[in-house]
């Protein structure tokens, strides 16, 4: 089965048998190492199969046959197989080396995108302070990521990009590539981080050269641009196409389901028990501290995990989230003994 | 030296039939008490072949969850644990003790020409820290699970509220457990050799035992006090790993795969000793280049130490870092392929049997083949980068864990199941259980090469829908390669009690063991056995009135095998 690959088919960057398109400058060189050692892995496969198939067949002897008779050991040819794969393993470490020195280094020119990772989300934020849960890039520009984490150590992958290193709390890690095709590519999370480790997924949006700066201008001032509750809704659940939310459905649901918290929907307005017994109601100042201060205020029956949106969140994204809140309140109980 | 080269080698078999060290005492307690390196090998037997059962069935559950993408049968949680456990059981139950404790504990004193090994005591306890240590793992199942994965990363590791404490405290007994067969091992070859049995007469298996157990006792303390620490942080919030509390959960994967990456080669090397035996006997022929796969292991064993960093690529160390751990890691794959290339010799013009235990010598070239030159693209910066934490991974280390480790522990399971239980198991069967689990094994991890290289990350609960079609066939050829082991448990179990009655050489082996009755003996030897080389196969003939090899009496010129020893 190893042979069946379809291989060779490098041009043009679409996908392989055994790779995915290619999306950056350094995919072509890591595919380039990748078929070289392929080839070699198939031939020095080829030889081991093939002569342990040769010598079974050839030598298959019955119960009790006796061998023809051959030397037990033979230096030259020690030697030679001894040789033979030092030469190899060193020409594979020179190539892999050359392609690790190309992606190490980001040129000094690149585009400088910070990223912060955190179960189970990751956020990009851009030279204008702009945050966004995909990673838009510029075509044909050096993009440069300098990563953290709030929580647990994380890894942002890119297979279109070949590209991938860890996000780990209490240091900087940085990585670069340079986009060469428009369009849209998966994102994953491949350090394992617990419960949502497999939706700490996001996309890969290479715009077209020249309209990356306009995505961004317009980008960073959808929020005023649209009524709070609107701007609300997308911050908490996203856009159809995923886009513009911060991760809050990661965790919550507005579907009045429990999850890894409460349900946000009919919760503005109505009383809720907290962890230490108390009653209070979920007015704007709860809410607020609920994104500021999450681990002040616990509901019953849910674990403290919930990580601050301090900083991450604008003013006017909170205003807007809490008036998205108030408008999925459902009917209105009366507010006994608020304040 | 070469005065005993005529002997008849009989010297081991004793008198009375019937009388071996199963039937010598009876009762549970002459088991649970008993010193005879054979019952304990048994008694370890028993407990890893139901540790593998237990991480088989987390592999099945696994498996059967990726059928689909999202919820099959269990939530994102339950996953995570069972992969966890997956991992845990396999590796600290299974794989490592696997070939050294069980058959190891079995074998060794045997092909050494020795009554038992240096501690009998310390064995025995070694094996009641393995059971302690399986009771810890399963109680941390039965208060929560865990659901780290094997590795145990902080500060994951420090925050989550599964019962990790227990897990890790079970795996630091083990590795104490591990230890002890370690330095008993070590001592027993050193000391306990008869006369004549001289560093470079040792049957290989004897020599990869040798080097696995340097490096138990070398690397295991390091996981150890890890372990302890990572402990500590959770228990006493003492920071060393947890960036919020002042540590660097970069130093934790250093210490981890200080351990962990030579760790690989405490289960590969045994199981590289295995193949030289089955090769050998099964080609009817001397092993081809003696001296360089004994001083491979011993190679093997040092250069595995200083390759850990390979696992941390993309960890944020310096790329100097990364750059000369790449380069010690394509130093160790010399030794390795100067073994493989020596078995491949020993076939060379020989009589080759192809009998169960050599079919799955034959699997292991084919798929440690594999796992070893995909361990190249992994060894290589620029292309690990792109497939590090993928389904790559993954099938890789199957390919070399698996596909290497556990072909060679069930090839070597069949070949002294003879010797151990004195019953022949039907060959029929196992040829057909054995081509089985080599189909199954292939359609499972194959596929995971391609999910891996197109992207796919491991211990991922959900994925893309692209991906779909290759994680249900892995899922299919995991089912057939259950099949295949439940069908082995089968006839092997109805061998115990159907079984013809073994032959002391039912193989044509030239090893000491195979002088001993099957079973053995309660003491191995009445008294030092003649020590030859242990590949000299030129006296061995088939007698069919007992339906197996016998040494032939006719003493004939020492240099009639062309063996090593001389």
């Amino acid at each position: 089965m190893a042979t069946a690959t379809g291989t060779g088919l490098l041009a043009q960057g679409g996908p392989t048998f055994w790779m995915p398109p290619q999306g950056s400058t350094g995919a072509s060189a890591v595919d380039w190492a990748f078929y070289l050692i392929y080839y070699i892995a198939v031939f020095f496969f080829l030889v081991i199969v093939g002569l342990t198939a040769i010598f079974v067949v050839r030598y298959r002897g019955r119960r009790g046959a006796r061998p023809e008779g051959a030397p037990s050991s033979h230096l030259a040819v020690e030697l030679t197989w001894t040789l033979i794969p030092t030469v190899v393993v060193i020409v594979i470490f020179t190539v892999g080396l050359g392609g690790f020195m190309d992606i190490s280094f980001a040129p000094l020119n690149a585009y400088e995108i910070q990223v912060v990772g955190q179960k189970w989300k990751w956020f990009f934020q851009y030279p204008n302070g702009y945050v966004d849960s995909d990673l838009h890039v510029p075509e044909g520009r050096p993009v440069r990521l300098v990563l953290s984490s709030q929580d647990v150590v994380h890894n942002l992958y890119i297979p279109a990009f070949r590209v991938k290193m860890d996000a780990v709390p209490g240091r900087y890690t940085k990585m670069w590539f340079h986009a060469t095709r428009p369009g849209e590519y998966d994102l994953y999370c491949a350090e394992y981080c617990g419960t949502g480790h497999s939706d700490m997924v996001a996309r890969a949006v290479v715009h077209p050269a020249g309209q990356f700066e306009k995505w961004l201008e317009s980008a960073g001032n959808w929020v005023e641009a649209v009524p709070p509750a609107e701007a609300g809704r997308i911050l908490t659940v996203g856009r159809p196409d995923g886009s513009g939310g911060r991760g809050c459905t990661q965790c919550h649901r507005v579907d009045g389901q429990a999850h890894i918290g409460p349900p946000l929907n009919g919760l503005f307005g109505h009383e809720v028990t907290l962890a230490d017994g108390t009653r209070v109601v979920a007015d704007e100042n709860y809410l607020r501290e609920s994104l500021i201060d999450p681990q002040a205020k616990i509901v019953a029956g849910y674990q403290a995990v919930m990580p601050t949106y301090k900083g991450r969140l604008k003013e006017r994204e909170i205003t807007a989230i809490i008036e998205y809140l108030k408008s999925i309140a459902g009917p209105r109980e009366p507010a006994r003994g608020a304040q | 030296m070469t005065s005993i080269a005529g002997h008849p080698g009989i010297a081991g078999r004793i008198a009375e039939a019937g009388a071996n060290y199963l039937s010598e005492r009876r009762g549970i307690l002459s088991w649970v008490f008993t010193l005879d390196h054979k019952r304990i090998g048994v008694m370890y037997l028993v407990s890893i072949l139901f540790s593998f059962l237990l991480g088989g069935v987390f592999a099945l559950l696994v498996r059967t969850e990726l059928l689909t993408p999202r919820r099959t049968i269990m939530d994102a949680d339950t996953y995570n644990q069972m992969f966890t456990l997956h991992g845990v059981v396999m590796i600290f139950l299974f794989i490592i003790p696997g070939i050294p404790a069980a058959l190891g504990n079995f074998v060794l004193p045997i092909m050494l020409g020795a009554r038992d090994v240096a501690f009998p005591r310390l064995n025995l306890f070694s094996y009641y820290l393995y059971v302690l240590g399986a009771v810890f793992a399963v109680l941390a199942i039965a208060t929560g699970g865990v659901d780290t994965g094997w590795t145990f990363y902080v500060p994951y590791s420090t925050t989550t509220n599964t019962s990790v404490t227990a897990v890790v405290l079970g795996a630091f007994i083990l590795g104490f457990s591990s230890i002890f067969t370690g330095i008993n091992f070590i001592v027993t070859i050193h000391k306990l050799r008869p006369p004549g049995m001289t560093w470079f007469r040792m049957p290989l298996f004897l020599w990869a035992l040798y080097a696995t157990a340097i490096i138990q006792v070398l690397a295991t303390p390091v996981l150890g006090i890890t372990l302890l620490l990572l402990v500590a942080e959770r228990l006493l919030r003492v920071g060393i790993f947890d960036p919020a509390l002042g540590g660097d959960p970069v130093l934790f994967q250093h210490f981890f795969w200080f351990y962990s990456h030579p760790a690989v080669y405490i289960m590969i090397l045994p199981a590289m000793g295995v193949m030289s035996e089955l090769v050998s006997t099964f080609s009817h022929k001397p092993i081809f280049g003696y001296r360089f796969v004994a001083l491979s292991s011993v190679a093997i064993a040092m250069i595995s130490f200083l390759v850990w960093g390979h696992h941390m690529f993309t960890s944020g160390q310096s790329p100097l870092a990364s750059m000369i751990f790449s380069f010690l890691t394509f130093m160790v794959a010399i030794p390795s392929a100067i073994k493989v290339f020596n078995w491949v010799a020993t076939m060379y013009r020989g009589a080759i049997d192809l009998k169960t235990p050599m079919l799955y010598a034959l699997w292991f070239l084919f798929l440690f083949g594999i796992g070893g030159l995909t361990g190249l693209f992994l060894g290589a910066l620029a292309v690990d980068v792109h497939v590090h934490d993928t389904y790559f991974v993954v099938a890789h280390f199957h390919y070399t864990m698996f596909g290497g480790v556990a072909m060679a522990f069930v090839g070597g399971l069949h070949y002294w199941w003879p010797k151990i239980t004195g019953r022949m198991y039907s060959e029929l069967w196992g040829r057909l259980a054995a081509l089985l689990v080599f189909v199954g094994f292939n359609l499972t991890f194959f596929t995971q090469f391609v999910l891996g290289t197109h992207g796919m990350p491991r211990r991922y609960y959900n994925y893309p829908a692209h991906f779909t079609s290759y994680h249900q066939h892995s899922t299919l050829g995991a089912y057939l390669t259950a099949a295949g082991f439940f069908l082995t448990a089968g006839y092997l179990i109805h061998s115990l009690f159907r079984g013809r009655r073994a032959p002391a050489n039912p193989w044509g082996g030239a090893t000491l063991e195979w002088q001993c009755s099957s079973p053995p003996p309660a003491h191995n030897f009445d008294r030092p056995p003649p020590v030859g080389d242990p590949y000299d196969m030129s006296r061995i003939r088939y007698d069919d009135a007992i339906g197996g090899y016998v040494t032939a009496e006719v003493a004939e010129p020492a240099g009639a095998g062309g063996g090593p020893g001389r």
